[in-house]
């Protein structure tokens, strides 16, 4: 009797009754089931949901992985105990020491999202009767990637609940959603607990703690320094390269460039929505610079510092990459139709530049802006679909005429 | 209830649960939204609803049918102004904090559409006396939920009830604050007064099915 026979017994025996989803559940993520569908037509394919997610989780763990050294290697650098890495592969980066800060602040992070959000997956399931949806795996995994390092458990635990119930399942659960479960629950973190989702402390481990006392470490990201218009000790290879304080997955752009590749490649994120998303940001880049080089605002004014910033700059400092890779191509809540997800794509860069500039309260603006733009999207695919109705019958006019 | 008869005892309950303005009709959610962060300001809100509805259903009952039906619009709001006017000035004169804090939201009792809609539906076919119960038990059951969500939001979004620190001083760090609890900032948006608010109806709405529409 093997771990698969058991699990079948198992499910035989609790057929019919209200835990039997939960069984179910463990039974397929691990093996294939035994039952074959009977009668009818069938499309046989093998990018079902389960492929699906975790095609997206495998283009994830990178960003993870070095989550976890960055984690290690500015909590060191900080403290001033290591010298500046000097690029991607330099030797006081990928060590053991890093490796050991990042796993035991960034493993409990994993652990809780993915318990607390399972766990009220399975409730729901139970509750309703029906099987448990495997969409709660990749937001299980965008959710640590999102957030500050320090993030206090209790805090992550009590937002994906909120995330997992207000953001999804009274929707109706996977595939019902209009917004991003896992944005959602990045935004109750933003509004609930301000002082653990910005300023200059919270990026960095130990900073939180040592704040105020002669050992206080800062941690400030590329964002903030601009915003305040103060200097930016780091240089564009280390933006590139990700060696920069930011939230755990979001900083290497290399690795998120790779991530994207793979996405594209396996068909499961939209090249269209990507590359629009980064087309918005650069445009509205190109008009903060115009208005910077019209001499329209002085260097006094308080935008001035991320106005000034060249445009291109823009895709390389913040998570505006991380967002359109990962977040924006989310099947469920973005556009559906090509032409709608250019549109779709391109508002989200437009937007989240605008208000990465404008509201120095929010140095980050991405996950409102596609947020906002998840609220819009079926009413762009409306009016997409609309307009192809209506050219199609102009045609038809023309052609009966 | 021996003093009501079994009719005019239900035009109280009805409102309160299964009939509820808020929660079952929808109506009156600007002011839910607006004013429950703090439960004192719920109470006094809901007092104040309770007052101008009360009277304000007895008084239209009273001239319902010496109003030109064209007009009647007017005419009651005349009547919910001269009332807000009078539960406002009292505040002024004996709670002028709290009247402060509500600021505008006591004016704009007039168009909360509760008051409207009950003196539209029910006070120009009633008599006088089933008005005010009506007028009652409408009010009760929008304060009812106004005083829960108020609850709710100044519990979990500053850590007070009535202003007293119930959860321990998050500065001093004591109470559970000192095992590094923090209060929720978002409670205290609106947006998460229409969350709540949501979720009570989600609750009601389960618990008799009876209520749920297609």
């Amino acid at each position: 009797m093997g771990l698969k026979s058991n699990l079948h017994s198992l499910k035989e025996k609790y057929k019919g009754t209200k835990m039997a989803p939960a069984f179910n559940a463990i039974h397929t993520f691990l093996y294939l089931p035994n039952e074959t569908t009977q009668g009818g037509t069938h499309v046989k394919a093998a990018d079902d949901l389960k492929r699906t997610m975790n095609t997206v989780i495998m283009a994830m763990v990178p960003c993870l992985i070095f989550g976890m050294f960055n984690a290690g290697y500015q909590h060191h650098l900080a403290l001033g105990t290591i010298e500046a890495s000097q690029g991607f592969l330099g030797n006081t980066f990928w060590t053991w020491d890093n490796l050991v800060i990042g796993l035991w602040k960034v493993l409990p992070l994993l652990v809780v999202s993915y318990g607390v959000g399972l766990l009220i997956e399975f409730i729901f399931a139970v509750i309703k009767g029906h099987e448990v949806e495997e969409g709660y795996l990749v937001t299980g995994m965008l959710v640590p990637l999102i957030v500050p390092v320090d993030l206090p458990l209790w805090m992550l635990a009590v937002a994906v609940a909120f995330g997992v119930v207000i953001g999804k399942e009274v929707f109706g659960g996977t595939g019902m959603n209009i917004l991003n479960p896992a944005l959602t629950i990045r935004a109750f973190l933003f509004f609930a607990y301000p002082t653990w989702m910005s300023g200059d402390k919270v990026w960095v481990h130990g900073a939180v703690e040592r704040a105020g006392t002669a050992d206080a470490i800062s941690g400030e990201t590329i964002l903030g320094s601009y915003a305040q218009s103060q200097d930016v000790v780091y240089n564009y290879a280390d933006m590139f390269f990700g060696l920069i304080p930011g939230s755990i997955g979001e900083t290497s752009k290399l690795l998120i460039v790779f991530g994207a590749l793979f996405l594209i490649f396996t068909k499961v994120g939209s090249w269209r929505i990507i590359l629009s998303t980064l087309i918005g940001a650069l445009a509205m880049g190109l008009i903060f610079n115009g208005v910077v080089d019209a001499g329209i605002i002085s260097s006094s004014s308080k935008f001035y510092g991320l106005m000034s910033v060249p445009f291109w700059q823009h895709l390389i400092i913040g998570s505006i990459l991380f967002g359109a890779v990962y977040m924006a191509t989310d099947p469920v809540t973005a556009a559906q139709t090509n032409k709608g997800k250019w549109i779709y794509g391109f508002l989200i860069g437009f937007i989240s530049i605008m208000i990465r500039v404008f509201n120095p309260a929010y140095p980050e603006g991405v996950f409102l802006a596609i947020l906002l733009m998840n609220v819009f999207a079926p009413t762009i695919d409306h009016y997409v679909v609309q307009g192809n109705v209506k050219k199609r019958m102009n045609r038809l006019k023309v052609k009966t005429a | 209830m021996g003093l009501l008869s079994k009719k005019d005892s239900k035009l109280i309950l009805d409102p309160l649960a299964d009939n509820n303005p808020i929660t079952i009709q929808v109506l009156g959610i600007c002011s839910a939204l607006a004013i429950t962060a703090q439960l004192k300001a719920s109470i006094v809100m809901s007092v104040s609803v309770l007052f101008v509805l009360g009277v304000g259903n007895v008084v239209i009952s009273l001239i319902r049918n010496i109003i030109p039906s064209k007009i009647r619009i007017i005419v009651q709001l005349t009547v919910v102004a001269a009332l807000v006017i009078i539960v406002d000035l009292v505040l002024k004169a004996f709670a002028y904090e709290l009247s402060k804090e509500l600021s505008v939201f006591v004016g704009l009792i007039i168009t909360n559409c509760i008051i409207m809609g009950r003196f539209e539906a029910f006070a120009l076919g009633n008599g006088p006396w089933r008005s005010f119960l009506d007028g009652i038990g409408n009010a009760a059951g929008y304060g009812f939920i106004l005083i829960l969500v108020g609850f709710f939001r100044e519990l979990l979004g500053s850590g007070t009830l009535m202003g007293f620190k119930v959860l321990g001083d998050p500065i001093e760090k004591t109470g559970i604050y000192a095992f590094g609890y923090e209060n929720n900032g978002f409670m205290l948006l609106s947006p998460m007064a229409l969350i709540v608010v949501g979720l009570i109806i989600w609750v009601q709405r389960s618990k008799n099915k009876a209520l749920i529409e297609d």
